[in-house]
């Protein structure tokens, strides 16, 4: 998993994957086990970019329906994931439900349609008052709030290890996964793609896929694709661990504030802030602090006399409509999955296999329509209702 | 006696020297990738117990110098402190 190994490599794959988040790993690990030769470039550790810096949420929350479905088959994923990948690395995988709490009637009436959806396709998701909320949550303050819309089967996963797992699996089936190894940029003749250049060295491969979230941009401007995806600052705290009470993953769509307890028993907050600066750079606000912890113990002030361990950013990429884009490029095999607008993490499962599916030409098992790159051009977006 | 390997070097985490030297064994060769595996940094010391001993393991396994190893990121608040005091300045809830 070291860098610096690249060199001595016969420098060629029937698939070069450029980014080493969840989707990119997933992949590695779908073709692999397919049989494709494939290598895999990461500029940092696998996870290092939005997705290790994720809030890794699980849900079936969506309000569309190509959503849920790929929800749905993630959710289907998880609970054997672990020893699906090789039981060497605890994903952490808790379901301990995901709660959208509406404050005006205007988001409930949303969340109600949302739940409808998901109950046409099973997914076993309801509406809540503020009563049963307070009953099924003692600890928290349902003041203001008007209901909420609550999946039980929703829940958490690591994110680092959910990644690192799936590198690791993808390299056990024959995949060569380069952590530490930047991709300078695309190659491309005559309108197709013929590899990448990584160090200065020149890769060939018949298909590419770049999964390589903000980074992605750049990677596609440099064969003249154009990817409508921006960068957008986003910050997490977390909290010394305390005895864990099962606290799921509360969304307050009021402020955009969330939290959720951990298995080790930590706490997670974070809060949507409209004037973060819109960079794919990490970094650190104290004004963040402050806002995260006045609104989240407000719903939850039980939590006032716990510690801050630590806090962090990462970024988002962002697409007009908040929707990933998965499809084949206008460079022929370059394809991309990108764009997942801070929800991407928990569709790994599904990003990996539609990849495979794309790459061997075979029916993908969601119709993906919805996510083509050319919808942009088109004006035929494709929002998201449920995004946060 | 206590085998070195049995050695709890990150207190938090109760992660031990034989793991430490285990993960670095498979490839694992930066502070930070270690501190995603083990949780080694994450706990509420912050790395403060084992930030030091592991990065003397990673300069003997790839034989650089201590110095030349990459610390990993050091993450604020420098200190724990309560959410209360954070939200209100004060500890307590002003609720």
């Amino acid at each position: 998993m070291s860098g610096n190994k690249a060199q001595n490599e016969k420098r060629t794959a029937d698939a070069i994957i450029v980014g080493g988040g969840v989707h990119g790993a997933s992949a590695a690990y779908h073709l692999a086990k397919e049989g494709a030769s494939v290598a895999l470039f990461e500029k940092g550790y696998l996870s290092s970019g939005g997705s290790g810096r994720s809030a890794a949420g699980l849900r079936q929350h969506f309000g569309t329906e190509v959503n849920c479905r790929l929800a749905k088959y993630n959710l289907e994923c998880f609970p054997t994931l672990q020893n699906d990948l090789g039981g060497e690395l605890d994903l952490e995988f808790t379901q301990w439900g995901y709660l959208w709490v509406a404050y005006t009637e205007e988001s409930m009436t949303q969340l109600e349609k949302n739940v409808s959806l998901q109950k046409s396709l099973d997914i076993p998701s309801e509406n809540l008052t503020p009563g049963e909320m307070k009953r099924r949550w003692p600890y928290l303050n349902v003041e203001r709030m008007i209901g909420a819309a609550f999946c039980a089967k929703d829940g958490h996963i690591n994110p680092h290890t959910l990644t690192m797992a799936y590198g690791r699996a993808a390299e056990k089936l024959g995949a060569r996964i380069f952590t530490y190894t930047p991709a300078d940029k695309l190659l491309a003749s005559r309108g197709r793609i013929t590899g990448v250049q990584v160090a200065g060295e020149s890769w060939s491969a018949p298909r590419v896929l770049l999964t390589a979230g903000p980074w992605s941009t750049a990677l596609a401007a440099s064969v003249g694709v154009e990817l409508p995806v921006t960068s957008e600052r986003h910050n997490l705290l977390v909290t010394e661990p305390i005895e864990p009470f099962n606290c799921p993953m509360t969304l307050c769509l009021d402020d955009g504030a969330y939290f959720k307890q951990v298995p080790n028993g930590s706490f997670f907050f974070g809060r949507d802030d409209p004037d973060e600066p819109k960079t794919i750079e990490s970094g650190n606000s104290a004004k963040f602090l402050e806002g995260v912890t006045k609104s989240v113990l407000q719903r939850i002030p039980a939590l006032a006399g716990v510690r801050v361990i630590h806090q962090w950013s990462g970024p988002y990429d962002v697409t007009p409509d908040h929707q990933a884009i998965i499809d084949w490029t206008p460079v022929e095999g370059l394809w991309v999955n990108c764009g997942w607008s801070g929800h991407g993490l928990q569709f790994g499962p599904s990003g990996g296999r539609l990849a495979k599916e794309m790459f061997f030409g075979e029916k993908t098992f969601v119709d993906i329509r919805n996510f083509r790159l050319s919808r942009f051009e088109e004006g035929d977006l494709f929002m998201e209702p449920a995004f946060i | 006696m206590m085998k070195e390997d049995d050695v709890i070097i990150c207190r938090c985490e109760e992660i031990t020297l034989e793991e430490i030297r285990s993960w670095i064994g498979k490839g694992y060769r930066h502070f930070d990738e270690l501190k995603r595996i083990l949780r080694v940094g994450m706990g509420p010391c912050q790395g403060r117990g084992c930030r030091d001993i592991i990065l003397r393991e990673l300069a003997k396994a790839t034989g650089e110098p201590l110095d030349k190893i990459d610390p990993g990121t050091i993450r604020p608040p420098v200190k724990p402190i309560k959410l209360g005091l954070c939200a209100y300045g004060k500890e307590g809830s002003s609720i």
